[in-house]
């Protein structure tokens, strides 16, 4: 195949990535866009595999790698559950990090089957750059990602580890890294050590970046990570001088960074004071003053008939809901309602659940049809025409300091308005505070009633108090 | 004036495609974010191209001049990166697909 051709091949697998995500756009076109990344990834593969010399062994490694890494992606995909999407996400973009790695480091130590040696088999000053930047950033969405999946997964706890020192460590790894692509450009690819050092430099940068966010910042840590393996991936499209991978690092690259951009703005926070990290540990001088005044308790009955007798009833849905695995039970009692003639819509905040869209997902996954789910600018002036609003495992996206209370770490934040409503019912475990560690004042309003318990129980129990 | 280095125009390529990601992506409805974020990683697993690459180093070409038997390094290291994006590949895009057939209109 003629290198020309094949460029032109990889541009077209390039456009068919960007009408995938175009079709992402509305769910009717979701599938077919979905379609189109799989053609242009088809496209891209086999273009390469007429591209490069193949020979008995090549050809082994090739079909046995496929078969194995799909064999186990596939398996992933069918048995993973809606509500281990976060870490299932993160898992995905630690192996993107770590291939990155890989490709970069076989580029510095066969350039020739990479077509960027000269003739005594030394690399451009440029290529060295390309792939020192490729291996950094995979290593950083490698070790990142890792803790992210620990975090999300359970595995480690939620909580910010802050390090002594911490800024000023992360900026001696990132000078060092500096330091030793500099090194490594200089020697013409010689200096193979200085290679490695940048990559275990960024390992280690990866995690001293990550671990100090709080597990509630997770969906900006997540999809920054993703944005990551998105420049990672567009540098080595440089070295690889591939347009498929530089148009496909560049999409990834931005959509990573608005996915950040929307997160921190429904939290108003900026995106550097979370990347800096320990949110939620000065919150906690406020929660330990402890509730105040007197919350209302109510049983599912007494939900279960305010509710059957409503006339409009919006469900508020957070990360307790998908704790509990509730959304099926609440699927139950919207149709419930629906058939009393009650009015049922969802409201959904950005960063409600440990990812971008994490909320819709799992709504879906219960049969939730996607035109009675709302956003934030799209339903919160519904509320005041609702008689009750169904809080179910958020707390901190729906509470009114955030609006009226200057001195609250969350002010400015926007919030679903709830307390509008009629009735506001909130299914929580405990009083506690959310993770901002913030007090939220509705619990002790009088329109509020605390349905305390299980989310997952208590939607079943007003389930059968309804029927 | 001399020649224009290739490098300048993949540099066009790429900060033209960050563009049509920002317009793109501002395009997507929040409630596919999920979907998203798994389509994006299937779609960046495209690095698989690098790791074929690495994967057949060296073959049907002479000995490399420097003759540090990179090769067999490179062709070790690229056959775990093709594991590892296939993984990516038909993870990202069948659990996208079986995502995005959960979205349902209402029934009428």
């Amino acid at each position: 195949m003629s290198a020309n051709l094949a460029a032109l091949l990889y541009l077209a697998s390039g456009i068919l990535f960007i009408l995938a995500l175009r079709g992402l756009s509305s769910p009717e076109t979701a599938r077919q866009g979905n379609l189109f990344g799989m053609v242009g990834m088809a496209i891209a593969i086999v273009t390469t595999l007429f591209a490069v010399n193949l020979d008995g062994a090549g050809i082994a490694l090739i079909v046995g790698g496929v078969a194995i890494g799909g064999g186990i992606g596939a398996i992933i995909a069918r048995r993973i559950p809606m509500t281990a999407m976060p870490q299932l996400v993160a898992a995905f973009h630690s192996l993107v990090g770590m291939a990155a790695v890989l490709v970069a480091a076989a580029a510095l130590y066969a350039p020739e089957a990479f077509h960027i040696a000269n003739d005594v088999g030394d690399l451009k000053a440029l290529s060295l750059f390309e792939l020192s930047l490729g291996t950094a950033i995979g290593a950083i969405t490698f070790s990142g990602s890792v803790i992210a999946f620990a975090k999300l997964n359970g595995n480690m706890s939620g909580a910010p580890i802050l390090l002594p020192a911490r800024h000023l460590i992360n900026i001696a790894i990132g000078v060092f890294i500096a330091v030793m692509i500099a090194f490594l450009m200089a020697s013409g690819g010689d200096a193979k050590t200085a290679f490695w050092l940048i990559t275990i430099a960024a390992f280690i940068l990866g995690v001293t970046l990550i671990i100090p966010i709080g597990g509630a910042d997770m969906p900006v840590v997540v999809s920054m990570l993703n944005s990551y393996s998105g420049w990672a991936a567009a540098a080595l499209g440089f070295t690889l001088e591939n347009t498929a991978l530089l148009v496909t690092g560049a999409l990834v690259g931005s959509s990573g960074a608005i996915l950040s951009y929307i997160m921190c703005k429904g939290m108003n926070r900026s995106f550097i004071s979370v990347i800096l990290g320990g949110f939620g540990e000065d919150g906690s001088a406020s929660a330990a003053a402890g509730p105040q005044g007197n919350a209302k308790q109510g049983s599912a009955e007494d939900a279960a008939f305010v509710m059957k007798n409503a006339g409009k009833v919006i469900i508020v849905p957070g990360y307790g809901m998908a704790v509990a695995q509730a959304q099926h039970a609440l699927k139950e009692m919207g149709d419930l309602l629906k058939a009393e003639g009650v009015d049922v819509a969802y409201a959904i905040h950005p960063v409600a659940g440990r990812m971008p869209g994490h909320m819709n997902v799992l709504l879906a996954e219960a049969n939730v049809p996607y035109d009675e789910v709302f956003e934030l600018e799209d339903i919160n002036s519904d509320f005041s025409n609702a008689d009750v609003a169904f809080v179910i495992g958020a707390n901190d996206v729906t509470n009114p300091a955030a609006e009226d209370d200057p001195g609250s770490p969350i002010y400015g934040m926007p919030v679903l308005q709830v307390w509008k409503a009629g009735t506001v019912f909130f299914v929580k475990r405990s009083l506690g505070s959310g993770y901002a560690g913030v007090e939220n004042p509705l619990f002790f309003r009088d329109n509020t009633m605390m349905l305390l318990g299980d989310a997952k129980k208590m939607t079943e129990e007003i389930n059968k108090a309804m029927g | 004036m001399e020649a224009v280095d290739p490098t300048i125009y993949r540099l066009a390529i790429f900060v033209l495609a960050v563009f049509v990601g920002y317009y793109v992506v501002w395009s997507v409805t929040p409630a596919l974010h999920t979907p998203l974020m798994a389509v994006t990683n299937a779609i960046s697993s495209v690095i698989i191209v690098g790791a074929l690459l690495a994967a057949t180093a060296g073959v049907g070409a002479p000995p490399s001049p420097d003759g540090d038997g990179g090769e067999g390094f490179s062709r070790i290291v690229g056959t775990i990166a093709i594991i590892l994006a296939s993984v990516n590949i038909f993870g990202g895009f069948l659990v996208t697909q079986r995502m995005l057939a959960m979205y349902k209109k209402k029934e009428r």
